[in-house]
């Protein structure tokens, strides 16, 4: 079975005549370790696709389905708790909270898991040099550049190393060069078996991932691979990463 | 990094509403200490009066018959037939419920002497508890001891006696200790002796004719306590001096409740300004909300960091609003009570200030629930949409 599973996703918003269906039955099949991008125009419904895969948004119909824990059957603090356990989100715009530091940033999704403030650090230490912010913990958003922002942004979503990063546009504020910075962090961490579904609009950035996927008026009309995004993949296809703190109340189908 | 790290955070970098919060608590638990610490610190000036107003409690022998005098005026020619009230049963009073409020005890024996040609009324009385009980009384040279009388200025003007002269009272040589200054009471027409001394001139050992007691009533049960007199010594009539006391009582109480009513509104209209507060607060977060709950936060973890922030608030708003209305009640206590509220203390009372905190506390708490729990059930991808 896949890593991750979309069966006939369907998401509709309102009722009635006013009713628009943003995602009108999506399937897919993701390998953990794999690379998606996720093109289309506004309004195809790549976000709320990436919002249902980001367990933030109920579908109407269908089933969203993870290492065979149905995301929604979940109720909601343990629905709280996958995003915790599995998942690591960049926004298009950072979305870092402003008054605290870089490195509490990065510690956030931490706070409710169970370990010592030591521990803490360290891991969000860890994170900051993985992305390249060694010895910028202290500042304060403001105080770092765009790229950095969002270098912290992906260190605060790899800091409780999830098996799925979630990308919305993670280039759609940088310039060509931090963007490219940017695709090569997630190449290592995808490298390092990190499964990766990104939304972006640009073509370049979609060439990194191993499988392209495009939508168009909430459908999946096209889906072709990509040989540079290929590359290693076979070598770590099939091999799953272990959530850091996954609690053993999630039921599996 | 706790939920507590990030609830302190969001307080320090949003001072403007937490000190709006806070002035809002502040404000409506120093008036409620003002006003419950004003009441107290009253009746206590009342109480202090009181005692000032020496006896409240008068223990007469029952009779059948009624009184024929009116303002002192005697309307004569009616003879009462006057009982007695054995002294030993005044013992009882100190085994009542409220014996606690009993300040003094005053026996006295009532009997006509003569003096002379003169016929006059010898008080016997216990000078011990007269300060007590005739606080108004000033004497000129001493109180008397054993074969010394005090003799009332009228009395004294009648009978033409200086303190140091000598009286045949029933044949009994008596020496004027002291003589009372006008007091315009029944008391300038009598002469005062020790209790045994009197009811050895009477002929009346062991018997008193009246009793007055003074009751040092906080909160007054004072009909309570003439109740409970009344079982204990049944062959007597104990009545209250009332219009003083129930006067008194009556205005604090109407004061009082409308304290009570004042604070009620007060407290409200703190815990609107902190619902008020809280909640654009929480709307002003929707995106962090968005953030926390996107990376993992359940419901409670976000509920928690709303209702930390206000808990530390309100704690601060609860112990500061203690002072801050006891400092007005030391500030507006000279306008209210007598004597511009000399001698009154408004102390430090524990459980005002512990009721104060968690007044604060349970205020701020609950104005702040709703906004929590608006906070942690926001939609998360509705939250994000946001930025």
């Amino acid at each position: 079975m896949s890593y991750v599973h979309v069966d006939n996703l369907v998401k509709q918003y309102g009722n009635g005549d006013a009713s628009v269906r943003a995602v009108k039955g999506i399937d897919l099949k993701i390998q953990a370790g794999e690379w998606l991008a996720i093109m289309g125009e506004s309004g195809s419904g790549k976000s709320t696709l990436l919002s249902m895969m980001g367990a933030l948004n109920t579908p109407t119909s269908g089933r969203y389905i993870v290492d065979e824990i149905d995301v929604y059957a979940l109720g909601q603090d343990e629905r709280a708790d996958f995003r915790k356990n599995f998942l690591g989100f960049v926004f298009q715009s950072f979305h870092l909270v402003p008054y605290l530091t870089v490195a509490e940033n990065v510690m956030l999704p931490l706070v409710t898991v169970r370990t010592n403030r030591k521990k803490k650090r360290t891991l969000a230490e860890e994170a900051l040099t993985r992305v390249g912010l060694t010895g910028k913990g202290e500042r304060l958003p403001n105080q770092i550049s765009g790229g950095e922002q969002e270098r912290v942004a992906i260190a605060r979503a790899i800091v409780n190393r999830p098996p799925i990063l979630l990308a919305d546009e993670p280039t759609g504020n940088l310039d060509t060069k931090t963007s490219r910075e940017i695709m090569e962090l997630l190449q290592a961490l995808n490298s390092g078996g990190m499964t990766i579904l990104m939304v972006t609009h640009n073509p370049e950035c979609a060439l990194y991932a191993r499988r392209m996927l495009r939508l168009s008026d909430g459908l999946l009309v096209q889906e072709e691979e990509t040989q540079k995004g290929g590359e290693g993949y076979a070598a770590r296809e099939g091999q799953k990463m272990i959530p850091f703190s996954e609690p053993s109340t999630f039921s599996r189908i | 990094m706790t939920l507590k790290d990030i609830a302190f955070h969001n307080l320090k970098r949003r001072k403007a509403k937490a000190a709006f919060v806070f002035v809002g608590l502040l404000i409506g638990v120093s008036s409620v200490v003002a006003f419950i610490s004003l009441v107290d610190a009253l009746t206590q000036n009342i109480n202090h009066k009181l005692e000032q107003y020496g006896a409240n409690i008068l223990i007469v022998p029952k009779t059948e018959n009624l009184s024929l005098s009116y303002g002192g005026l005697s309307l004569g020619g009616v003879l009462f037939e006057m009982e007695e009230i054995h002294q030993g049963e005044l013992g009882k009073i100190q085994s009542i419920k409220n014996a606690q409020n009993v300040a003094a005890i005053g026996p006295m024996v009532l009997g006509a002497v003569k003096v002379g040609k003169q016929r006059v009324l010898l008080a016997g009385v216990d000078f011990e508890v007269s300060p007590i009980l005739r606080p108004w009384w000033k004497v000129k040279g001493t109180l008397p001891e054993k074969n010394g009388v005090l003799v009332g200025s009228e009395a004294a003007r009648v009978l033409g006696v200086e303190v140091g002269s000598h009286l045949q009272v029933n044949g009994r040589d008596l020496k004027v200790s002291g003589l009372l200054e006008e007091t315009g009471s029944q008391d300038d027409q009598i002469l005062f002796a020790g209790l045994s001394s009197a009811q050895s001139i009477l002929g009346k050992k062991g018997r008193i004719s009246m009793a007055e007691v003074a009751a040092l009533c906080s909160g007054c049960p004072i009909e309570e306590m003439v109740s409970q007199i009344s079982q204990v010594l049944p062959g007597a009539n104990v009545m209250a001096i009332k219009q003083v006391v129930k006067g008194r009582m009556e205005t604090l109480d109407h004061f009082r409740k409308f304290a009570y009513v004042l604070s009620a509104i007060v407290v409200l209209v703190g815990g609107l300004v902190v619902l008020v507060t809280m909640m654009s607060s929480v709307r002003e977060r929707t995106a962090e909300i968005g953030i926390f709950r996107a990376i993992g936060f359940r419901r409670s973890h976000v509920m928690r960091i709303i209702l930390l922030e206000a808990g530390v608030v309100s704690a601060m708003a609860g112990v500061l609003g203690y002072f801050v209305g006891l400092g007005a009640t030391k500030a507006v206590l000279p306008f209210f009570a007598e004597g511009h509220g000399h001698g009154i203390e408004v102390p430090m009372d524990p459980l005002l200030a512990g009721g104060a905190f968690a007044l604060a506390l349970v205020l701020g708490l609950l104005a702040s629930l709703y906004p929590a729990l608006l906070a942690a059930r926001m939609d998360p991808n509705e939250a994000l949409r946001t930025l």
